[in-house]
């Protein structure tokens, strides 16, 4: 029973933050409709039984992406009547995307339901592959059949982060003054500082 | 504690309810009395390292002044600042209690006491640590004032930089302790180094522990990392704007946040609630395990408050180099050397 009503406070919860995400005026509230839609469909896989993902779907998406997205929509300064002001006429638009991608997700789970891809049951339960926890059975589907997809997702995601460095890195070290960490640490007071013990009324001499 | 509550005649699903408010409220209750407490340790320490007395009027040897402060605090009115966003201000402060709260869950108090045995609770409270952020970020935010805003922006940046370390701490623990269950990682501890129980004693888990602890003060915006708060600069960052309960709640929920930290080091490298050594000196075996574990969060405690009172800040960019440039290049290095070592022995 329990079961069952957690189910529905989380899809609702999903859905409801989902549409707020878009309904919301201001951008940093939806941020923040964002993360509790990520938060509750966390809540979901937890109660499929994939506690690892729900976890992963948490620390990632909700702890290092969703803060950085804030962090952004918080610096931008943005114009809500202008953005605003462009609904109706992307609304088409919208709504073709919305439907190819809902087109894309029945004919995704019609080919699980048929059987075609080896994913686990095709009655929606998903099949733990050892006996151990679903963190063991992720690692060893993982590090063995799609081995080379992992590796390669590693590789985009090191050329996407090699591609932002090189694009806002700029060699500007004689404008700003640069620090040089080394030196500072091995600075020592002697080099800094010197003891002077003046007559009275003489002055120090710099 | 369901089969108590079964026997006393319920069914099982009521029981099972009745035993985790139960818990829930074992683990809160004596959690905030030991913040009130500790807040009252931490001003002790800093005054005998500083050659004062602290807190010595409230009660015998000023032992109820966090009360009295707590007392204040809560007949203050409540101020909300008139361009303030009010639903955003009012959530941050209880959004930062209640994330330093729920990861007590899975805190291990002994081999039974666990009020959540799952078995991703390292993931869990690594989860729930990275949540800690949003309660800082959205009241920088909804104060509409400059200093909690530039606080909110130096903790988001200064939380993600170091959970990152901490994530590949986290990870070394993992592999030498194969589970992320708590209770397992300790029971992985036990005679570790000859009859020590403990990872710290291990020469390639030890440095990762001084790494943790240093991650630790960062992540909880303690002394040498507490930019957030730079009162020089910031008057009192994040929580300027707040008064009365919501000030106190983000005191309660730092607090609590610094307590699970200290919590977290003794379970990962110190053997959590097993004896430092595992032989039977005096009744030695027959002291239970909260014990152990109380008196190990309180000599961590012990050290924060001595770094707190020793250390100066750091400026931004010392902060920022520790992170990216120095403790996650060294993490990597010890995921990379504690995973071959295991590897070479282990499974070689």
């Amino acid at each position: 029973m329990i079961h069952t009503l957690a189910f529905y406070l989380f899809a609702v919860l999903v859905i409801a933050s989902g549409a707020m995400v878009v309904m919301a005026r201001n951008p940093v509230h939806s941020v923040l409709w964002l993360i509790l839609a990520f938060f509750n469909a966390a809540g979901l896989m937890v109660l499929v039984g994939a506690e690892f993902i729900a976890m992963l779907l948490v620390i990632v998406y909700v702890g290092a992406v969703a803060v950085l997205f804030l962090f952004v929509v918080m610096m931008l300064n943005i114009d809500f009547a202008e953005l605003r002001a462009g609904f109706v006429k992307n609304a088409p638009l919208g709504a073709v995307i919305a439907l190819i991608l809902l087109a894309e997700l029945v004919l995704g789970i019609g080919a699980y339901r048929v059987g075609a891809i080896e994913l686990g049951s095709p009655d929606g339960s998903a099949m733990p592959l050892l006996d151990g926890s679903n963190t063991e059975s992720i690692g060893a589907l993982l590090y063995s059949r799609y081995l080379f997809l992992f590796e390669m997702a590693g590789i985009i995601l090191l050329v996407a982060m090699i591609g932002a460095i090189v694009l806002t890195h700029r060699e500007s070290r004689a404008a700003r003054g640069h620090q040089d960490i080394g030196k500072q640490n091995a600075r020592r007071p002697e080099d800094a500082t010197e003891m002077k013990q003046p007559e009275v009324g003489q002055g120090v001499e710099l | 504690m369901t089969e108590f509550f079964i026997s006393l005649g319920m069914n099982a699903d009521w029981a099972w309810f009745v035993a985790t408010i139960c818990g829930i409220l074992l683990i809160a209750l004596p959690l905030m009395l030991g913040v009130a407490m500790i807040i009252y340790m931490d001003r002790k320490v800093w005054a005998a390292i500083n050659l004062r007395r602290g807190p010595n009027v409230v009660g015998p040897f000023g032992l109820l002044q966090s009360f009295a402060d707590g007392l204040k605090v809560f007949l203050q009115e409540t101020i909300i600042p008139s361009a303030a966003n009010k639903g955003l201000f009012i959530i941050a402060p209880i959004l930062t209690f209640t994330v330093a709260l729920l990861s007590w869950a899975v805190i291990p108090f002994g081999p039974e006491a666990v009020l959540a045995d799952i078995n991703v609770g390292l993931l869990y409270i690594f989860a729930v640590s990275s949540l800690g952020v949003y309660g800082v970020v959205i009241s920088g935010w909804a104060s509409n004032s400059k200093y909690p805003f530039f606080s909110a922006m130096r903790a988001s940046a200064q939380m993600i930089s170091y959970e990152v370390s901490i994530g590949f701490i986290i990870v070394c623990v993992v592999l030498w302790a194969g589970t992320f269950n708590l209770n397992e990682i300790v029971l992985a501890q036990e005679n570790h180094f000859w009859i020590i129980n403990g990872f710290f004693f291990n020469p390639l888990l030890f440095p990762i522990m001084v790494m943790f602890f240093i991650s630790a003060l960062a992540e909880t915006q303690r002394v040498p990392f507490d930019l957030t708060e730079a009162e020089s600069e910031l008057v009192a960052g994040y929580q300027t704007e707040y008064s009365s309960m919501s000030f106190a709640l983000f005191w309660l929920g730092e607090y609590a946040n610094i307590l699970l930290m200290c919590a977290l080091t003794s379970i990962l490298f110190f053997g959590g609630w097993l004896p430092p050594l595992n032989i039977d000196l005096i009744p030695w075996f027959d002291i239970p395990g909260i014990v152990w574990l109380l008196l190990k969060i309180l000599f961590f405690f012990f050290c924060f408050s001595w770094v707190m009172a020793t250390v100066p800040r750091y400026r931004y960019d010392q902060l920022m180099r520790l992170g990216w440039k120095v403790f996650l290049p060294l993490s990597l290095f010890f995921v990379f050397a504690v995973s071959g070592y295991l590897m070479l022995t282990r499974w070689g």
